[in-house]
């Protein structure tokens, strides 16, 4: 098994001949991920690479091709629109990559959802890769490994920095999540964590966290009240100046809230054990399996 | 992007927000002019306070009350020489002095757990609210909004009975409440707050301060606010490196650092703390791999005077590493580097990247530890 994603998942992709989403859908499809359908509003009709059916909405695409997930490669101006185009048509998994969505635009998205049933990962996330099975989004396969660990980060290439640590001490993945950047995002640490607890080819998970928010801190209480399975926790942006943005816009202590010393202390306090540098993520695992 | 005093009252006002008449001064004399001006009719008294990027103005001595033009003219002329929290004053705000009966908040700000707009109110106003949340949080009654239907009358009345007794006064305060919250959403703001909403001794509600913070993603679709951006208020090395499209945050330390991705460059900042050293800053590249932006991040952190050593931190996804290996090359030509450079890439086309750097004479590591280890050693001087 593995957590939202696998062999099953059937994938439709908006945005899909835009710039980013056509190079990506090409790495997705070479993954073995299957690309069903692709939206872009007057294309459709044509096909992607010749195999993929383009539709103009999503609404078409769903009817015509059943698709289980979407991933949105559209500019941020366009994107909470394809969420609630997805949603609407009644996608229950959708994946957001695009960065730069406004906040007050993600607090209309979130009721939306949960009215309808639907998952969002993201926005402003690499995705998630259920490796040898499945990758939605830009998370590059090749540093992957198929195997028992479950991955749940707020970042992109600190991620895949961890994974190749993983992966080069043949530490698999059961499937590896990065949830965004953004103050608001579709689903949380402990969503996560509760479906990796569940999974049952995950054996212990990674959990990489940064400066902002207290997502972590409610983490930490979830896994010491509701999770057997070990874990072990990265947080970024100890050095970070307070009231600064650091790149992802959720990263900012804002006052005396969200510090990594704070969070580092309330992930020790349930018991994860707390990595000073990425390559701990190895012998902290050994230690606990 | 934070706003200054006199921009966020002017935006409140426009949502139909009361504030004492005020005007701003960039020179003792126009303060002294603004004075006059706002003392014809009324006691002659103003607040001259200074408007930058700063909490806890008050306390460095940026607000003060004068008594008369001349008095306005001498404090403007001290104030507009200080410098709070590292930002110098450049401008103030004259405004006619109100008296003071009591002092209230009110606060909105977008609540990330509940994933919604949350308003905040207590009686306890005027002061930093951080503060009596740290002190006294059964002051602070917090209410979540429903972005679809906005702030209601009732839920707005209700607040207000937490901060007054008499009733026009909890109408006066629910009405301000409202509207604060209009401007909240209606300027994309992830903060907005009145602090102090000052009650009159007789009895009337002004609002005294005005604080707003715009929700950087959301300038793309209002030019109008975009453009009340303060250059003067950033160093010019984050201008530089926003008009590069590059994410970059000036620190003290000695150790330039150049990488891909937010967290990753936030984990080789901590790494560099780690061991021993001292972040010169905070810089992402992003994920694309345009070698003149590369060019851009070398240019920005040669210009920092502090940088001892810079390092090249690169995990190849999207970007791809040759792509940087080129920017590099690129870069060392054009600027003559006088800091040694430490260059760890790993991931998509690193082979191809290692045989470009080692053809320029460069030398390129695989292990992030290894790499951080050396640039801080040779930041430090030490071979």
């Amino acid at each position: 098994m593995s957590i939202f994603i696998d062999q099953s998942t059937r994938l439709l992709v908006q945005g899909v001949t835009g710039r980013d989403g056509s190079f990506h859908t090409r790495q997705m499809i070479g993954y073995g991920t299957k690309v069903v359908a692709g939206v872009t509003p007057g294309k459709g009709g044509e096909l992607f690479e010749g195999v993929v059916p383009v539709y103009d909405t999503v609404a078409d695409a769903v009817r015509e091709t059943q698709p289980n997930a979407a991933v949105i490669y559209v500019p941020a101006a366009a994107a909470v629109s394809a969420i609630f185009e997805a949603a609407d048509a009644g996608l229950g998994l959708i994946v957001c990559i695009t960065e730069g969505i406004p906040v007050l635009d993600m607090t209309r998205v979130t009721p939306f959802l949960h009215e309808r049933g639907a998952r969002l990962i993201g926005p402003n996330c690499p995705g998630l890769i259920s490796p040898g099975k499945c990758k939605i989004g830009i998370i590059p396969g090749n540093i992957c490994k198929p195997g028992r660990i479950g991955v749940v980060s707020r970042s992109g290439t600190l991620t895949y920095e961890i994974i190749h640590q993983l992966s080069g001490h043949d530490f698999g993945q059961s499937t590896c999540v990065g949830i965004g950047g953004d103050p608001i995002v579709g689903t949380s640490f402990i969503q996560c964590l509760s479906a990796f607890q569940a999974d049952a080819e995950t054996d212990a998970v990674v959990l990489i966290g940064e400066i902002g928010g207290t997502d972590e801190q409610q983490a930490a209480e979830f896994v010491q009240r509701a999770m057997t399975k070990p874990v072990v926790g990265f947080i970024a942006g100890q050095t970070a100046p307070p009231g600064r943005r650091m790149g992802h816009a959720g990263a900012i202590v804002s006052g005396a809230e969200g510090t990594a010393a704070e969070k580092m202390a309330a992930l020790e306090r349930a018991g994860v054990g707390v990595m000073q540098r990425p390559a701990d993520v190895v012998p902290l695992l050994k230690e606990r399996l | 992007m934070n706003l200054h005093e006199y921009q966020a009252r002017e935006l409140l006002q426009r949502y139909g927000i009361s504030f004492p008449p005020a005007e701003v001064a960039a020179t003792p004399d126009e303060a002294r002019a603004i004075a006059q001006r706002l003392g014809k009719g009324g006691a002659g008294r103003v607040v001259v306070k200074a408007q930058v990027h700063a909490g806890g103005r008050g306390k460095a001595g940026g607000v003060t009350l004068a008594n008369s033009p001349a008095e306005a003219a001498e404090h403007a002329a001290r104030i507009l020489g200080l410098t709070i929290r590292g930002l110098a004053v450049r401008k103030v705000l004259v405004a006619a002095a109100v008296d003071i009966a009591s002092e209230s908040y009110l606060g909105v700000i977008v609540d990330r757990a509940a994933q919604r707009p949350v308003l905040m109110v207590s009686p306890a106003g005027g002061v930093d609210i951080e503060e009596v949340a740290a002190r006294s949080p059964e002051q602070i009654h917090r209410l979540g909004v429903d972005p679809r239907y906005g702030l209601l009358a009732h839920q707005a009345i209700a607040l207000g009975f937490r901060l007054y007794r008499d009733v026009t006064q909890v109408r006066a305060a629910a009405d301000v409440m409202q509207r604060l919250y209009a401007a909240f959403y209606g300027v994309g703001a992830s903060l907005a707050e009145i602090n102090p909403l000052a009650t009159t001794p007789a009895g009337r509600l002004v609002a005294l301060d005005a604080k707003i913070v715009i929700d950087d993603s959301e300038l793309g679709r209002r030019p109008e606010i975009a453009a009340l951006r303060d250059l003067s208020t950033e160093a010019p090395a984050e201008e530089r490196a926003r008009a590069a499209g590059l994410s970059f945050i000036k620190l003290n330390g000695s150790v330039g650092c150049c990488v891909n991705g937010a967290g990753l460059a936030m984990a080789t900042m901590d790494l560099v703390k780690l061991y021993g050293g001292a972040p010169a800053n905070f810089l992402d590249i992003g994920g694309s791999s345009n070698p003149e932006k590369v060019v851009a991040a070398l240019e920005i952190i040669t210009g920092d005077a502090a940088v001892k050593a810079i390092l090249f931190n690169i995990f190849g996804g999207i970007t791809r590493c040759d792509d940087v290996a080129n920017g590099i090359v690129q870069a060392t030509t054009q600027l003559s580097l006088k800091v040694p450079l430490v260059i760890r890439l790993t991931g998509t086309n690193e082979a191809e990247a290692v045989e470009i750097l080692t053809r320029a004479g460069f030398s390129a590591l695989t292990d992030m530890d290894e790499a951080v280890q050396r640039a801080v050693a040779l930041a430090a001087g030490r071979p």
